[in-house]
């Protein structure tokens, strides 16, 4: 199980940081095993008479301190070396790349593809789509508190925050899947705020772009025209926008092509019939304290959303 | 020696209250308080309700409450009556002259919260579980700094 | 009005009685809440703290079981994020800085040989206020209005608009409470150890304990007034639409963290250089041997004391700040492992060529040095900015610090607790069960942090209350949760340890270590006036160089007199009366926590408060009618 790991990278950023971490853990480890032995043996050394040592001895002892205190200082000065090389070594943002914004919001997470064509702007939820092998520039906001994004994989965080624009530069190796989650304590359900990042060939990511950029067909018949029907007049529209229907609404996550995403409510469920219909039957079971309400819907109508939504491919 | 009792039932009834007010009950308040007179005694409530007026653009007509092309919400003066449940009525079925009804854009626990929120702006709700300022431009005082209106009357 | 009555015009057993009859305060009920003896207010701070430790034990106990399985159910994120928001502040304010403070304001006095602190109704004052303090948050927590948004309380989370109910207020005003009372403390230590070292006590023999204080001390006066500000500010945007934090109008939301940190990374040396203190107050009589490198000791401490101002930043590493500005934070940081490295030679050193003797206290240093290290070397980790970003908000930081500060802190307090409970109440701890508390603690304690660095480097980020299956942190978070009953047990044992020696316990004598510091020599439990006679001392280790201490005599013995000395050289400079038991410093701590209970409700409770809060000032300043010499 890999995918959530600082040790497990698949970006030369997080290679980078995997890499120091392992340089500073080895010496670290060793510094350890040297004093835990020095105790040791000083637990184990007789004791000599007198409560106090005879000059020559503090004498001899004082250098030896004093080595090892110069050997401390040289070792930090190593680590700082290195940290400040690390630093150096990643790149500055760069706006001239793909542009992606993220928003941190309690509990989920919006994303915004960039682009000076108003037609190829994108929004999606909860999940980002990257090309491998080229740097991705996020734009990190937050509208409410302040949340942090990380996906050890492929870089280490970054603090989304009120008031501010934050940079951080992905990168993949190779195709695949990657998990995040928000690492800002941002309240009551911080701990069910997980995005994903998919990266993909080129070629996939573009078309998977396109693909996400045309509206939705609505479904003319049976239970998913029924869904439709539902969705669009009951309450799920007030907050919910599926591009190609009538349902326009902004305060929460974006639910075109939803039929396609992975999971439901930020990492909460994965994507299966079944856990859509346990989530609308009372979402306040599985996320206690998420802003989507319990929605007093009977089974068959539930059913039909069900259907309605997970067609959105 | 009652005095003393009186003052700890006192005490204990303060902490309750404040147990009340701090209450999360996310799946809206229990079928025991049909009249939804809890909402307003909740601070978590009113602040979700808070939200929710904020989502569902009520500033479009209503403004922070003094009204606009709708009636202001924090005066003294209610067509329709400024009690909670008067005021859940109005959110849910709608009234003439252009407020829409709600009922099947918002579920019934978040038009409580809402309808506990409104009566937080004329400060109808005990201070401590009116909400504080918002993070955002303020256009007048918070909710919990506002003086208490006048005694509700009918009319506009 | 007869002549007054001096020390040498009577036998020693005249004079002991006279200062016992002088000292001593009534065992009333007035007595008690009047008390300014800085032993029994000592003693009743350190067992509120290790009450307060006990709620935030349980508090982290209900946590692990929560997190033992992957999509529990036992406690929702309501009453989690509560919990270790409590756990987190009680640990913080309510146990370690207080208890780490107070076991000076009992043993600082015995340490200098003087019989009370600078300012006795200061000290009760600050007692009150902290009790206070920290009862209202727990009632607050068991009504349902426990803070939320982490002992941090970063905005906007804790702010006006996300910060709902009083949850945060209450937490902001703990803060007043425990701030106010360690400011107390900490003004009252500086002036003991300035001004009321026994004669020839020289800043080149004072215990390392009481340097460790002194300089703590100083830490806490100019650390804690930038969390006041902070916190005080929060109340106002919260109470009254300031916007210090509303980014929206001018505020900042960094603001926040930078004046939090610019306190909370201090802090953590608030706790952790009076733990150095006890380590160095038990390493010499249980290695029978005087402290190698005492000034490199010293230094340590002032070079930590200074640096620890310098390395706050190191908490923001993601929060988007120049790199620059974060690499100098970095080599800060790292600077600051010199001081505490030169502090673990020297201890090695001294147990190197020493007669060690192996009873529990010495137990707990070794503990310390093995879980410390560990925990000051991930410690340079997260110092490294790069690093950082990965670990930073994860368990491993969560292992570091319990590293650190139950490594660093709690270990040198259990080891503290073994050796100077003789001298509090006079009873000895048992050892056969000090041993077993010992191991217990050693292995429970490294079982339940350990794995938290893997956890967190497999991605697990801090302060979720659940986490699903397929993340595989189950086993591990499991291992941790066995690891935290286990060490809850060792406190248990202690607990059982310190039942059975008060009610059972053989007396103890004054001196059952052999120690050569001043604190051992007067019985145990020390007789209210401390010392007969103001001892003179002339060496660190004054019990082992001059068995029959020298002393000071020509003080009055029929009224509470202390000798004030020179700062430098603790020549004898005159003699200073110290104040009876007074029932004003509870009524002004009362007086003052009401006020500043309601002000979480409004701001008028401020004006009004005034009033009461004047009367009580004047009360407790009233001139007595007596002058000063002959009060």
């Amino acid at each position: 199980m890999n995918w959530q790991s600082a040790l497990d990278p698949h970006s030369a950023n997080a290679r980078h940081l995997a890499d120091l971490f392992w340089f500073f853990t080895a010496l670290c480890a060793a510094i350890w095993l040297l004093v835990v032995a020095a105790l040791l043996r000083a637990i184990r050394h007789p004791g000599l008479a007198g409560e106090q040592d005879p000059p020559e001895r503090q004498l001899r002892k004082s250098r030896i301190v004093g080595a090892l205190t110069a050997l401390t200082v040289l070792i930090l000065v190593v680590f700082t070396a290195a940290s400040f090389y690390t630093t150096r070594s990643f790149a500055w943002p760069d706006m001239n790349t793909l542009r992606i914004k993220v928003t941190g919001q309690q509990w989920w997470w919006q994303v915004e593809y960039r682009n000076h064509d108003a037609s190829q702007v994108l929004t999606t939820a909860n999940e980002i789509h990257i090309p491998v092998g080229r740097p991705v520039t996020l734009e990190l906001h937050a509208t409410d508190v302040i949340h942090s994004f990380w996906v050890p994989d492929l870089m280490g965080k970054q603090d989304l925050i009120p008031g501010r624009t934050n940079y951080l530069t992905l990168q993949a190796d190779h195709a695949g899947v990657y998990r995040g989650q928000c690492a800002e304590f941002c309240g009551l359900e911080h701990a069910r705020m997980a995005i994903w990042v998919f990266a993909q060939e080129p070629s996939a990511f573009e078309a998977w772009r396109r693909h996400a950029l045309m509206p939705n067909t609505m479904p003319d018949g049976g239970a998913a025209a029924k869904g439709a029907y539902i969705f669009v007049h009951r309450q799920c529209a007030s907050c919910h926008a599926i591009n190609g229907s009538d349902a326009a609404g902004q305060t929460g996550p974006d639910l075109t092509h939803f039929g396609a995403r992975a999971t439901i409510a930020a990492g909460t469920l994965h994507n299966t019939a079944a856990n859509l219909d346990r989530w609308l039957a009372d979402p306040q079971a599985v996320k206690p304290g998420a802003n989507m309400p319990k929605v007093d819907l009977s089974a068959p109508d539930r059913a039909a959303l069900v259907a309605f939504l997970e067609g959105l491919k | 020696m009652s005095s003393a009792w009186a003052r700890f039932a006192l005490l204990a009834a303060l902490l309750l209250a404040g147990c009340e007010r701090e209450k999360r009950v996310y799946s809206g308040q229990p079928a025991t308080n049909p009249a939804g007179e809890l909402y307003q005694e909740n601070a978590y409530d009113v602040a979700q309700g808070k939200r929710l007026y904020t989502w569902m653009n009520c500033t479009g007509c209503h403004a922070h409450g003094g009204g606009g092309i709708g009636p202001a919400l924090m005066d003294n003066r209610w067509i329709y009556g400024g009690k909670i449940q008067q005021i859940y009525r109005s959110i849910r079925d709608g009234r003439k002259n252009g407020m829409p009804a709600w009922k099947n854009r918002l579920t019934d626990q978040q038009i409580w919260q809402l309808a506990a929120y409104v009566r937080s702006m004329g400060r109808y709700v005990r201070k401590d579980v009116a909400p504080s300022r918002d993070d955002a431009l303020n256009s007048g005082k918070a909710e919990s700094r506002r003086e208490r209106s006048a005694p509700l009357e009918p009319g506009r | 009005m007869s002549a007054p009555l001096l020390d040498t015009d009577l036998a020693p057993a005249e004079v002991s009685a006279r200062l016992e009859a002088v000292w001593s305060e009534p065992k009333t009920l007035w007595g008690w809440f009047a008390t300014v003896d800085h032993k029994k207010i000592g003693r009743r701070y350190v067992v509120t703290a290790l009450i307060f430790l006990l709620l935030g034990g349980l508090a982290a106990l209900v946590m692990r079981a929560q997190l033992g399985t992957p999509d529990n159910h036992l406690v929702g994120p309501d009453v989690y994020n509560q919990l270790f928001t409590m756990h987190g502040s009680t640990m913080m304010f309510l146990f370690a800085v207080p208890v780490m403070e107070t076991l000076g304001v009992y043993l600082v006095p015995l340490m200098i040989g003087t019989r009370t602190v600078a300012f006795p109704r200061l000290n009760a004052f600050s007692y009150w206020v902290y009790l206070f303090g920290g009862a209202m948050l727990w009632i607050a927590f068991f009504v349902n209005s426990g803070p939320d948004a982490g002992w941090f309380s970063y905005v906007p989370l804790a702010g006006p608009q996300y910060g709902i109910g009083k949850r945060s207020d209450i937490w902001a005003q703990m803060i007043t409470y425990t701030e106010l009372s360690g400011l107390a403390v900490a003004v009252n230590t500086i002036v003991t150890v300035f001004k009321m070292r026994c004669p020839g006590m020289s800043i080149d023999r004072i215990p390392l304990f009481v340097w460790a204080q002194l300089v703590t001390a100083f830490m806490i006066v100019f650390a804690m007034p930038a969390v006041m500000v902070s916190s005080t500010m929060l109340i106002c945007d919260r109470l009254v639409g300031t916007h210090f934090f509303n980014w929206a109008e001018g505020g900042d939301v960094l603001l926040w963290q930078h004046l939090f940190w610019f306190f909370g990374h201090p802090e953590v040396y608030f706790i952790f250089l009076p733990a150095t203190g006890i380590v160095s107050a038990i390493i010499v009589p249980f290695a029978r041997r005087k402290m190698f490198g005492y000034s490199v000791l010293v230094l340590a401490l002032f070079a930590t004391g200074f640096l620890a101002f310098g390395l706050w930043v190191h908490h923001m590493f993601v929060t988007g700040l120049p790199r620059l500005g974060e690499s100098f934070f970095t080599a800060s940081s790292m600077a600051v492992a010199v001081p505490s490295g030169m502090q673990i030679f020297c201890w090695i050193a001294t147990l190197w060529d020493g007669r060690l003797r192996f009873a529990t206290p010495l137990l707990f240093v070794f503990g310390f040095i093995f879980n410390f290290v560990a925990g000051g070397l991930t410690g340079v980790m997260v110092a490294s900015v790069p690093i950082d970003t990965q670990v930073h908000d994860t368990y491993f930081v969560v292992a570091h610090f319990h590293y650190v500060l139950v490594g660093g802190a709690v270990f040198p307090l259990l080891g503290g607790i073994y050796y100077w409970f003789p001298k509090f109440y006079g009873r000895m701890l048992d050892e056969r069960m000090g041993k077993w508390n010992f191991w217990l603690a050693m292995v429970g304690f490294n079982l339940a942090f350990f794995p938290m660095h893997i956890l967190g480097l497999m991605g697990m980020p801090r302060r979720i209350y659940t986490y699903p299956a397929e993340m595989g942190w189950g086993g591990m978070n499991l291992a941790s949760t066995i690891g935290a009953f286990l060490f809850a047990a060792s406190f248990a044992l202690l607990a059982v340890n310190i039942v059975r020696a008060l009610r059972r316990a053989p007396g103890a004598p004054a001196n059952p270590w052999d120690a050569g510091s001043l604190e051992w020599a007067p019985a145990s439990p020390p007789p209210p006036h401390n010392f007969t006679f103001t001892p003179v001392v002339a060496s660190r280790e004054p019990l082992w160089d001059t068995p029959e201490l020298p002393v000071t005599t020509g003080l009055h013995a029929d009224r509470r007199e202390t000798v004030i000395t020179s700062l430098v050289e603790a020549e004898p400079q005159m003699c200073e009366s110290s104040p009876p038991p007074s029932i004003w410093p509870f009524v002004a701590a009362l007086v003052i926590s009401v006020t500043l209970l309601g002000s979480i409700f409004t701001p008028w409770a401020l004006v009004w408060g005034l009033v009461p809060v004047g009367i009580t000032l004047i009360g407790w300043f009233w001139p007595k009618g007596a002058k000063e010499e002959e009060s």
